[in-house]
């Protein structure tokens, strides 16, 4: 059986369609509101979302660092949870990449397996390249603050920008959002210095990656630096955090879906400083 | 040189204390970057061109063996010789043996990576020739003792204040001409430098390419300073690894296009120069030698191998340029001649994982390299591939290894995977929920060093969302 390549708005009005959730490791460990934000904005979207109960992780660390074997292991494993489902959402390019780019070249050595991989693959979207092509008819995303204007700025994470062409799709949904001005910093392509285990195996290299960031970001003078991949958000977050910066972190799924009731990334519930003004 | 990659955490540790080691690099390859983004902006075939750049080293590269004694054979028609090297060792003898046949003494040299590779000077040196590196950044580094921090912009770690000090110290009678502007520095070094081009009696230069179908080898420079070390000495040895082999002159012009616009942004090189052999009968000038040493080093090992597709490099330094690691350390951090993506790709190669296992790990595998890569090598692959090796041959620590290993059975079972979760969030929260963050971890310290831990919100989202009891 031939997936479809990609889910069809118009055919899907009538009866909402099911899409699985795969949350991320990062986000089921630190952050379950991006989850949250993206289960409402799929369900505003008109879809019925499902979270596949088995899902860990989908590998990248282990394929990342070298150990073929074990991202192999849980590549498979992840596939087989996620191959039941017509549509596949992840609030992450980098593990969206992982699944539509990397497993098929990771199970490539057996035919069946590949094959399996490559249906899933098909099926998985990254959250904003899902909602920009499937939106149709269906209401836009409601505003985060009510009446109150924020200016942000966004950081392009690697592994959605160039293995999957995401770039302009969450600017996209954020420029619909009321109040919300984006504002380019330099260098928004430039990696923030996370990488996986490279983080930890070269620490000191990777802060001086997240500072140069952290600056440029803060130059824009926005209140608030948003990203699609939680691994990213939290390395600049916590160098935002070390130095005092008043620039608040989120995933952008948290202000589409305008239920901003957490703190912002690393910062304590009852402050969210930076983000009223 | 002497390769000093495995201190590459504590070469890197230096290199980021240094502000003004920073603020150089990254002076400097802001500006490569952004004349790189306005040549591709003002070039619509780049996408088709790459491809082509691609299919043409590839080509080549599969038969390698081929080209190089066509290129041969028409060097020799051409009245020049081609010497074989296996390696650093025969490269050097093999020059040394041409300048002492010839009875020389002075030797110019243009701007050469693979004569850094074989450490060239120091065998010329030592037989006592006396050698003056002629592009402006190799001349600098050599008043300075230094080595190349970038293939291209081999002084790009040095600042005009730097540089001014060291004509003063250096230049005997420098006497009070102004040193202040960039131009009076270039007149300068010219000053001296012309006086070694007319009393040169041998004049070495890499090469860009070598051309099968002619015998003839292409270089460019900026300065013209390949020119007049090639033209003006008695005897032009060219010094080049047998990868920079193209097919015809068809091919090299392809890879012109992409080569100047990839480095610096120019649609050519200054000076674009094909040699091909010594001077004839009725030409004015040009030498009277014309020797082409040949070098394999590691390279035919290379090819026909995984890793085949980095010798499709150009050396035009686009993935340096763009390295967000390369930026924050600078070149000397990777310890030897090739620096960089390029450089954590292929220094491992040519001398070995012992020596170079740190630089593919210095990597976020961000990918701005590969995107900007001429000849499309897919270098963040080649650098996981590197990685795969050192799993493979239980050269990654192996506390990263069953680390990884463990973790890995933990995140296939489900069950287990959720427990362990479940209570790393409540054990993460109440350490840190205070302050969302935390400042200290036992065991995490490489992350706590330099930043904070953002801590847990609450419980993990799939013990959260059964709870809640959202979906179905």
């Amino acid at each position: 059986m031939k997936p479809a390549r990609r889910p069809s708005g118009q055919n899907e009005q009538r009866a909402p369609g099911e899409v699985a959730l795969f949350v991320t490791c990062l986000v089921d460990l630190f952050r379950p509101e991006v989850g949250f934000a993206a289960a409402t904005l799929l369900e505003r979207a008109g879809w019925r979302v499902v979270v596949p109960p088995g899902q860990t992780c989908c590998g990248q660390p282990a394929f990342n660092a070298g150990d073929q074997a074990t991202a192999r292991r849980l590549a498979r494993r992840t596939v087989a949870e996620l191959e039941g489902f017509e549509r596949v959402v992840v609030p992450s390019g980098s593990c969206a990449a992982m699944i539509r780019v990397h497993y098929p070249e990771l199970l490539a050595d057996d035919p069946v397996w590949r094959r399996r991989a490559e249906s899933v693959a098909a099926r998985t979207r990254e959250l904003a390249t899902f909602l920009g092509e499937t939106r149709g008819s269906r209401p836009p995303p409601d505003g985060p603050h009510d009446g109150e204007s924020t200016v942000a700025t966004f950081h392009d994470s690697c592994h959605g920008l160039r293995e999957l062409g995401i770039r302009d799709q969450p600017r996209r949904l954020l420029g619909s959002v009321p109040g919300l001005e984006l504002v380019e910093m330099e260098r928004s392509e430039a990696c923030c210095g996370f990488g996986g285990t490279f983080c930890v195996k070269m620490p000191e290299i990777s802060v001086r990656m997240a500072e140069e960031k952290a600056e440029a970001a803060e130059a824009t003078g926005a209140a608030l630096l948003l990203g699609g991949d939680l691994a990213c958000l939290m390395n600049v977050a916590g160098v935002l955090t070390r130095r005092d910066s008043a620039l608040a972190v989120r995933h952008f799924a948290e202000v589409l879906a305008g239920e901003p009731k957490v703190a912002p990334i690393g910062r304590a519930d009852e402050a969210a400083p930076g983000e009223s003004s | 040189m002497k390769p000093e990659s495995h201190t590459f955490e504590a070469r890197a540790r230096v290199a980021l204390a240094d502000d003004r080691l920073r603020a150089a690099v990254a002076h400097a390859t802001t500006r490569l970057m952004a004349g790189r983004r306005h040549a591709a902006d003002a070039l619509p075939e780049l996408s088709a061109l790459r491809d082509r750049a691609a299919t043409v080293r590839d080509h080549t590269l599969a038969h390698l063996d081929h080209y190089l004694e066509r290129f041969e054979a028409k060097v020799a028609e051409a009245g020049g010789s081609v010497h074989w090297c296996r390696d650093a060792g025969e490269a050097c003898r093999s020059v040394v043996e041409i300048c002492a046949s010839a009875g020389a003494r002075r030797i110019t040299k243009g701007k050469s990576m693979v004569s850094e590779e074989i450490a060239l000077n120091d065998a010329l040196e030592s037989a006592g020739l006396e050698v003056t590196e002629t592009d402006l950044g190799e001349y600098i580094l050599q008043l300075a003792g230094e080595h190349p921090s970038h293939i291209l912009a081999p002084a790009i770690h040095k600042e005009r204040g730097d540089i001014e000090a060291l004509f003063r110290s250096r230049h005997a009678d420098v006497g009070d001409r102004p040193l202040a502007a960039v131009g009076d520095l270039v007149t300068e070094a010219r000053r001296v430098l012309r006086q070694r081009f007319l009393a040169a009696d041998v004049g070495i230069t890499g090469a860009n390419f070598l051309v099968a179908e002619t015998g003839s080898v292409v270089l460019v420079t900026n300065e013209g300073n390949g020119d007049l070390t090639a033209g003006l000495p008695r005897i032009h040895i060219v010094v080049a690894t047998l990868e920079k082999v193209v097919p015809s002159l068809d091919d090299a012009s392809t890879l012109l296009r992409l080569l100047a616009r990839s480095a610096t942004g120019q649609e050519a090189s200054v000076y674009t120069t094909f040699f091909t052999g010594p001077k004839r009968a009725p030409d004015p000038d040009g030498p009277e030698e014309f020797h082409v040493v040949l070098v394999d080093n590691g390279r035919s090992a290379i090819a026909g191998g995984e890793f085949q597709a980095m010798l499709r490099c150009i050396k035009c330094s686009a993935c340096i340029n763009h390295c967000p690691v390369y930026r924050a350390v600078g070149g000397h951090a990777y310890g030897w001649v090739y620096p960089g993506p390029m450089g954590s790709v292929l220094t491992p190669l040519l001398l070995g994982q012992a020596e170079a296992h740190l630089l593919p790990q210095a990597s976020s595998l961000c990918g701005a390299c590969e995107e900007v890569c001429p000849v499309k090598i897919p270098l963040p692959e080649l650098l996981r591939r590197h990685r795969e090796r050192q799993v493979e041959e239980r050269i990654t620590p192996a506390r990263w290894r069953t680390g990884l290993a463990l973790w890995g059975r933990i995140a296939e079972r489900p069950w287990l995977y959720h427990a362990l979760t479940g209570l790393a969030a409540r054990l993460l929260r109440l350490l840190g929920a205070r302050r969302g963050r935390l400042s200290r971890l036992p065991f995490a310290r490489a992350w706590t060093a330099g930043r904070d831990l953002p801590t847990p919100t609450g419980g993990t989202f799939m013990d959260r969302w059964k709870r809640e009891g959202r979906g179905r």
